[in-house]
C-alpha cells in the first residue's frame, strides 16, 4: 500500500511570520525553522556580477538511490535550469561515471571529489575539496541556478554542512528496513526533504509504507517526506518539482521563461 | 604576540584545510605492498619526514618570514602612505618559494596536490585570520607560511607545523587504510616529535637562505608512486 497524498507534510501549516515571502502556486508546501528570518547567508559567488547556485546536498545510506535520484533530476531539471554537479563517492569516480554513462549531463558539469575514506568528512567536517569542486563549476561554465552535491554512501547520521549547501536531501530506501524511519538520526530528523526511495520494492521485502510514513511524520514534524519508485516516475517529479521551489523566481534561465510545470 | 594554542589551532588534524583526503602516498605505498603493518609505516614516516618533511619546514618558514614581511609593509603602508619600505623583494619572495617548490616536486600529481592542499589552507586562512584575498594557489608550505603569518605565529612555529603534518596526514590515512592499532601509529608520530622540532628549528635560521640553497631533499618512490596513484581508476584518497 501507498501512502497518499505522497507528501506528508505534518500539519502542512505555512506560517512565516509578518515577513513578505511569495511562493510559486504550484510550490511544494514547505516550512521554515526560523518563521520572519531568512536563515541563509547572502549569495556570493566566484564569477564577478553573479549570485552564486542554489546548492542541494543528497545524503543517505550505501545502495539506496542517491546516484539513481540524482541522475533522474538531472533528467528532470537538465534543460530548464543551468545545472551542475558534484559527486562525493568513496571510490573517487564511480558515480560520475554512472551520470555520464547515462548521459544524463555532460562531462564538464560534473566533478568528483576523493573523501579519504570519510564521506561525512568530507560533507561535514571538512568541506574545502566540495568548495573547490562547486566553484570551479562555476569559474569554468559561468553562471549556474543549481549545484546538486552527491554524498558518498555512509550512515544515517551523516548530514551536509550548512557551509557547503543551503538545503539537503536524505535518501533512505525500503530495501534497508521500514524501521529506518523509527530509528531516526539527524539525516532522518533533520534533512528539508526525506526520500523513502524504490517503493516498488515494498511488497518484495515486506516493508509496511504506512509504517514508514507514520514514523516520518513523528520524527520530522514539519519538515516534508516523499515516496518514491523511479520505476514508476523516472524524473522524480515530486522531488524535482521540491527543488525548483527552492531556485528564486527568475525568468533568464537557460532557453527563456523556466518551465515550472511538472 | 601569540599563544601556543594558535599553533594547535593550525597544527589541527581537524582544520577544515582538506588534509584528510590526501595519505601522502601512502595509498600507493600500502597498493604497491611495501607497507603492510606499523613497522613499515614506522619506515615510511621517517623517510616522509626526511625529505618531504625537511623541504615543507624550510619553506614554510621561509614563507612565514617573507609573508610577515609583507604584512607588516601593509600595515605601514596604511599608517603612512609615504612608508619607506620596498616590500616588492618579499612578495616576490613567496612567487619564487613557489617556483622553488615546482623546481623540487618532479611529479606533476604531487604538484597538483600540494596545490590543491595550499589552495584550501589559504580558505581557511581568509575564513579564520586575515589572509590576503589574492594570495589564492600556492604550494602547500608557501600557503602555510602565509597563513602562520596571519595568524601571527613566528617561522619556526610555521615550520613545526608543516613538518609535523607531513607525518600527521600519512599516519592517520594508515588507521583508515590498514586498521592499524591507533596507540602504535601514534606511539610512532610522538617518537618522530623531537625530530620534527629539530628539523623546524633548523628551517627558521635558515629562512632567509636563497632558495636554491634551501633543502631539495628528494623521494623518488613517493614521486613515482604518486604518479601511479593518479592514474588508478579507483583510489580512496587524492593523493
Amino acid at each position: 500500500m501507498r501512502p497518499d497524498p505522497q507528501v506528508q507534510n505534518g500539519t502542512g501549516s505555512h506560517d512565516h511570520g509578518t515577513g513578505p515571502h511569495e511562493h510559486a502556486v504550484d510550490e511544494v508546501p514547505h516550512t521554515h525553522p526560523d518563521p520572519g528570518v531568512d536563515p541563509h547567508a547572502p549569495l556570493t559567488s566566484p564569477v564577478p556580477g553573479t549570485t552564486r547556485p542554489v546548492r542541494v546536498g543528497i545524503g543517505g545510506p550505501v545502495g539506496s538511490g542517491k546516484t539513481a535520484l540524482v541522475a533522474a533530476l538531472c533528467r528532470a531539471l537538465g534543460d530548464e535550469l543551468r545545472l551542475a554537479v558534484v559527486t562525493n563517492d568513496i571510490y573517487t569516480t564511480e558515480d560520475a561515471d554512472f551520470l555520464l554513462r547515462n548521459g544524463v549531463l555532460p562531462a564538464d558539469r560534473i566533478r568528483a571529489v576523493e573523501t579519504g575514506c570519510c564521506p561525512h568528512t568530507a560533507i561535514r567536517d571538512d568541506i574545502s575539496a566540495n568548495l573547490d569542486a562547486v566553484e570551479d563549476l562555476e569559474v569554468s561554465l559561468g553562471p549556474l541556478d543549481l549545484v546538486l552535491v552527491e554524498s558518498g554512501g555512509d550512515n544515517l547520521t551523516a548530514t551536509f554542512s550548512r557551509g557547503l549547501v543551503d538545503h539537503q536531501i536524505f535518501v533512505v530506501d525500503v530495501a534497508g528496513g521500514d524501521k529506518v524511519p523509527r530509528k531516526g538520526g539527524p539525516g532522518v530528523t533533520s534533512a528539508d526533504l526525506l526520500v523513502i526511495n524504490k517503493t516498488d520494492l515494498a511488497p518484495l521485502v515486506g516493508a509496511d509504507l504506512s509504517v514508514m510514513a507514520r514514523d516520518s511524520a513523528a520524527r520530522r514534524g514539519d519538515l516534508p517526506t516523499v515516496f518514491l519508485s523511479l520505476v514508476d516516475d523516472p524524473v522524480a517529479g515530486m522531488v524535482a518539482d521540491w527543488v525548483r521551489g527552492l531556485l528564486p523566481a527568475r525568468t533568464d534561465r537557460r532557453g527563456g521563461p523556466a518551465k515550472l510545470v511538472p | 604576540m601569540t599563544g601556543l594554542a594558535t599553533l594547535l589551532v593550525l597544527a589541527d588534524g581537524r582544520l577544515p584545510a582538506g588534509g584528510h583526503a590526501h595519505s601522502g602516498g601512502l595509498e600507493a605505498a600500502v597498493s604497491s605492498g611495501r607497507l603492510r603493518d606499523l613497522a613499515g609505516l614506522s619506515g615510511f614516516l621517517r623517510g616522509r619526514l626526511a625529505t618531504t618533511g625537511r623541504i615543507t619546514a624550510a619553506f614554510a618558514a621561509a614563507a612565514c618570514v617573507a609573508a610577515r614581511t609583507v604584512r607588516a609593509a601593509d600595515a605601514d603602508a596604511d599608517a603612512d602612505a609615504d612608508a619607506g619600505h620596498d616590500d616588492a623583494l618579499d612578495r616576490h619572495r613567496l612567487d619564487a618559494l613557489d617556483e622553488g617548490l615546482d623546481a623540487r616536486t618532479p611529479s606533476p600529481a604531487l604538484r597538483r596536490a600540494s596545490r590543491v592542499q595550499g589552495r584550501a589552507l589559504l580558505r581557511a586562512g581568509r575564513a579564520i585570520w586575515s589572509v590576503d584575498p589574492a594570495q589564492r594557489d600556492r604550494h602547500h608550505p608557501v600557503a602555510l607560511g602565509i597563513v602562520a603569518a596571519a595568524a601571527g605565529l613566528p617561522p619556526a612555529e610555521a615550520a613545526v607545523a608543516g613538518a609535523y603534518g607531513t607525518v600527521s596526514g600519512p599516519a592517520s590515512a594508515a588507521v583508515r587504510l590498514l586498521g592499524l592499532d591507533p596507540y602504535g601509529v601514534h606511539s610512532l608520530l610522538a617518537e618522530l616529535a623531537g625530530e620534527c622540532d629539530r628539523l623546524a628549528a633548523l628551517a627558521a635560521a635558515r629562512a632567509g637562505d636563497p632558495i636554491d640553497l634551501l633543502p631539495a631533499d628528494s623521494a623518488p618512490l613517493l614521486e613515482i608512486g604518486a604518479e601511479v596513484h593518479a592514474n588508478w581508476e579507483v583510489r580512496l584518497f587524492a593523493s
